[in-house]
Order: structure tokens, then sequence, then C-alpha cells
């Protein structure tokens, strides 16, 4: 993981038509894809929207890639990529015009944007279809033909909105392995805008969630997977007989619950056959042992059901 | 072509200069004009006055020619003068041509990326407001110079070689005259057809406001001027404001009880009002209020 931060927010807040949009976002993101979630009205576009510049800034300030989003926004534009939620083309184009278009648009020689949009078109799984006009394109070609654009002048950053939106199963399968490539191939990062989790959570190595226009949790989801490898729940049967202070006194963390479900973090060292012997040496049936571990789901429930956070939980 | 990489690779090599990235607008929007064949062959007959013209001016140079047909044209001085009204009946007719182009081609520049959304995908990249707005209006800025202004310096140019030097130096304010009028107008209906184009998505209904801004508001004007015994009309008579401007710089009988300084403000207010339409429409996203 890189150390530098992609974006990093200072109190930015964002007022549109007299209302607050964003407000007092802080926070700092350095992954290389950073999921943006927050149920519909959030904030979330109009967060992308701001750091591309898109809506006037009404308060703090905000940095991608080391470069200020009030002052530097045509140097910032030079090194992202930015695929809309929208259907967004321009109309009587084919792909391959539309795609050259927009990398001449960004600053390539006219030659080079020409090659660049073939391999864009190719790598997005459109190479057959380029030559169509993108007004027939079906929803799903047209997502990937956003993504080319989006891809094409070879940018630093990638912010993605909504980028499964509409998308049939297999679509999103091959957009979601499109995004990992990207990510693996270690030359760019990627924002990642979406209100499905299960999107963000097979993509995103860090998860910022926006509720009412604020921050509420930034979490690495690396870190909380590695953590999570030591969360157990077990049921047992029986009497429990100084299990749970057992399994304390080795290290491990636990809370009894009802029925005999016990819920516990193993400590260093501590393996699992430990508290197998442990159970055994107290004849304690143990009839269920599965590793718990909090999906983003739990995440996102725990960060909504929260109250307006102060501060951010991380 | 050939395609060989299949996969993502970061882009490395040379980049355009920024200041000459509005010119990739009109480039591409030129070739799907003139895909259609309608729009080809009005452009195409849009020269035919300035080719007439030329040929007229050459032969009023060789008139040992003509006389092969008519004898008396030996002995005459010329057929014509190229002065103020020619150059004024070049500007009207190219002018009413140029209109005629613009309300063709100018209705569906902004308005199709707007009902598209395609402004966020320029706007996302290193292409401001302003460059796309010069893009859009060089389209067609462009586009009417070769059939009005041009030209008409290619026929100073010519009548001045085949006159003489002394013709040029006296009659420099002919040349300044023709890029000058063309110059307005190219600029007024370019920027009012852009900011049509912005606020009516429909083409059809677009090309017909550009017609009923000058006809209406000229008609309108006329009225104002009749019923309230005033002058007042003229600022919204555009046509009548420019006739005015080419009868100054064509240094002929005063076209309007209008001075030429009230008409170029006039023309100047209406261009400023256009930009100003143009600029509130032309954003990545609009705010919903």
């Amino acid at each position: 993981m890189t150390t530098n931060p992609v974006i990093e927010l200072d109190n930015l807040s964002v007022r549109l038509s007299g209302r607050e949009i964003l407000r007092g976002l802080t926070g700092s993101l350095s992954g290389r894809t950073i999921g943006l979630l927050g149920p519909n009205g959030a904030g979330k576009s109009t967060m992308i929207n701001t750091l591309l510049g898109f809506y006037p800034i009404s308060g703090g300030t905000g940095r991608i890639l080391g470069l200020d989003i009030r002052t530097q926004q045509r140097e910032i534009r030079r090194q992202v990529g930015y695929m809309p939620e929208n259907d967004s083309f321009i109309g009587q184009m084919n792909a391959v015009t539309q795609v050259r278009y927009m990398a001449e648009l960004s600053g390539l020689p006219p030659e080079a944007a020409l090659e660049r949009a073939h391999e864009a078109l190719y790598y997005v799984g459109l190479g057959e279809a380029r030559y169509r006009k993108l007004n027939g394109y079906s929803l799903g070609m047209k997502q990937m033909a956003k993504l080319a654009q989006a891809v094409v002048h070879g940018p630093k950053l990638v912010i993605l909105d909504e980028p499964t939106n509409g998308l049939d199963p297999s679509a999103r399968q091959r957009m979601l392995r499109l995004i990992k490539e990207m990510r693996d191939s270690g030359s760019m990062h990627i924002v990642l805008c979406s209100h499905l989790l299960r999107d963000v959570e097979e993509t995103c190595e860090e998860v910022v969630i926006l509720k009412q226009g604020k921050i509420v949790h930034i979490s690495n989801l690396e870190e909380e997977r590695k953590l999570n490898k030591r969360f157990l729940e077990l049921e047992t049967y029986g009497i429990q007989n100084g299990f749970v202070d057992a399994a304390e006194k080795l290290g491990c963390e636990c809370a009894a619950l009802d029925n005999g479900r016990v819920k516990m973090i193993l400590g260093d060292g501590v393996e699992i056959r430990d508290i197998y012997q442990l159970a055994a040496d107290r004849d304690l049936q143990l009839r269920r042992l599965s590793h718990r571990r909090d999906t983003l789901e739990d995440i996102f429930l725990k960060a909504m059901r929260g109250e307006d956070t102060p501060e951010v939980k991380r | 072509m050939a395609v060989y990489k299949r996969t993502y690779k970061p882009y490395t090599g040379a980049m355009t200069p920024e200041w000459s990235r509005f010119l990739i607008l009109p480039r591409f929007a030129w070739r799907t004009l003139f895909q259609t064949r309608f729009i080809l062959i009005f452009y195409v007959i849009c020269f035919f006055y300035p080719v007439g013209a030329a040929i007229a001016i050459y032969l009023n140079h060789n008139l040992s020619f003509l006389s092969q047909f008519s004898p008396k044209l030996a002995s005459s001085n010329g057929l014509f003068e190229v002065g103020g009204r020619f150059f004024a009946l070049y500007t009207s007719i190219q002018a009413a041509m140029a209109f005629i182009l613009t309300s063709f081609v100018g209705p569906g520049l902004v308005s199709g990326d707007l009902s598209n959304n395609a402004l966020p995908l320029y706007f996302c990249r290193p292409f401001s407001r302003t460059e796309y707005v010069v893009g859009k209006l060089s389209v067609i800025a462009l586009l009417l110079a070769f059939i009005t202004w041009v030209p008409g310096l290619l026929l100073f140019g010519i009548q001045g070689s085949l006159e003489g030097w002394k013709w040029v130096s006296a009659n420099a304010w002919l040349a300044w005259g023709v890029f000058v009028t063309n110059f307005i107008w190219t600029l007024l209906i370019s920027l009012l057809a852009l900011a049509i184009s912005a606020w009516v998505r429909w083409k059809v209904v677009a090309g017909g406001m550009l017609l009923v801004i000058f006809f209406l508001g000229s008609g309108l004007g006329q009225a104002i001027n009749a019923i309230l015994r005033t002058d007042a009309g003229y600022w919204i008579d555009l046509a009548a404001d420019f006739g005015q401007i080419c009868s100054d710089f064509y240094r002929i009988k005063d076209h309007t009880d209008v001075s030429t300084e009230e008409a170029l403000t006039s023309l100047a207010l209406m261009c400023a009002l256009s930009v100003w339409l143009l600029w509130r429409k032309v954003r990545a996203y609009e705010v919903a209020r």
C-alpha cells in the first residue's frame, strides 16, 4: 500500500443553492482503491464533483495526489480520469472517435490518441463494437465506453461513479474484474463511488462512509480483514465451568452471550486447537465454531445507525 | 488498425500544447458536419457569389476580351466600379448566406452535448469552460470566415493586384470595412446561435429561434419606432444596426436614423447577453434549485 495520501480532506464544505451538502469533511485516504459509500443523497457524487472542481467550495480545502483542489485544478485534471454516473456521450460519434476525441482533449497528439483509443476499447472488451455509434450501445456497453474514455490518457487516479449501475450480473462481473485488474496493475489509484456494498467490498482496500454530507466512518478494509481472522463465534452446550476464564487466561478477549454463545478474539500465539483443548478439558461440547468477521455491511450499518459523529471513527 | 496491446498501460508520450486544444472541437465538429450532404452542398453554394465576383473583377480589367462580344466596351473605363457599393453588396449577400448556414449548423452544437450529458466528459479534463465556448464558437466562426471576410479580402487583393498599389493604398479602408463588418456579423450570429443552442435543446426550434430573433426583432423594432416616434426600436433591430455599420464602413448613404456608435453598442450588448446565457448553461452539472 502506498503511504502518500491520494485524497486529503481538510474541513471541506460545499453549499449548493443555500443548502449545505458537504459538511466539514476531514480525512486522509491512501489506499490503491478507495470505496466511497453512503445511502442515496449522502453526498458521494457531490464530493466527487467537488474534487473535480465542478462545484464551488464553501469552506475548507482538499488535496488530490498532493495537489490543492482550490488552486491546482487544471493540474489535477491532467492526472485524473472520470467515469460519470449517468449516460454521457457525444451524439453521432462512434466509440473509437469519441474515445480518441477525449484523449486529444486530455492532451494526446492525434496519432497517439487514435492508437490509445483502440487499445482502451479493446481493453474494456469493446474491440469488436468500436466502430458502432454510442447512442446504439446497450447500457453495459455504454458503461464500458465510459470506462475506456476515463483511462485512455493514462491517469494516475480514476474516479468511477457507480460503474456497475444497471449492469446485468455478467457485465457487472466483467466491470469488477477490470477494476481489479487496473488496481493490480499498480499504475493507478481508483476511487469507486457506489451504494453497492459487495462491489466496494470486492474491489476496495479503503472505504469512506458518508451520511448526510458528513464522513461517519473511514476504515482500511485490508487491516480489518487481518484483524477479523482472529475473531471467533462459538456455540457451546453444557456447563461452561470456567471455560471463558481459562480462555482469557490464555490471552483471548471473550464475551459470554446467552444460550451458551461466546464471542472471542484469539490472543497472540493462541490457535483454535487450544480452544478445542480447553473445551475438552471441561467436557464442554462445541456445537459450532465459526470465524466471525465484520462484513462491510456490518460496518456500513453500524455507521448508519450511529448518531451524527463529531469525529471520524477510524 | 491492428491492436497488439490489450492490457492497460499508462501513457508516457508527448502532449500537445494547451493553448491549441480548443481547435480540437472544430476539427471533430466539421468532420461530422460535412458528412451531411445538404450542409456540404450549401457550403459550396456559399462560394458561388465570391467566385462570380472574382470573375467579374477579372473581366472588368480585361475589356479587350469582352470587346470581342460587344465592341463598345473597348472604349469604356470598365463595366462597374469596385468600391464601397460593390463590397456592401458582397457583404449583404454573404451575410445572408452565413445566416442561413448558421441556422442549420448552430443549433446542434451545444444542445447535443447538453442532452447527452457530455459536458462532464469535457470538463473533467484539462479543458476549461472558456476553452469549450471558444472551441464551439470557432466551429461556426471559422466556417463563416471562409465564406465572408476571407474571400472578401481575396477579392480586394485581386482588385488591388489588377489596379496596382496606388489603388490599394487609396482604398485600404475597404479592406478594413470588409474585415470588420463581416467579422462583427459572424461573431454576432455565431454567439446567438450558440446561446440559443444551449437553452433550446430541440434543433428545429433552435434554428427557428434564430430567425425569430432577427425577423421578429426587426419588425418589432420598426413598429416601436413608428408608433412611439422614437429610435429606441433600433436597439432590438439587429439587421438595421448591421446595415448602419455597413453603410458607415463602406462610406455609402446612411442606412438608418441610428448612429454607428449606437448600432455597435446594440450588437455588442447582444453579444454580451449571448455570452452570459451561454456561460450560465455551460457547466459540468447543473445545480438543482
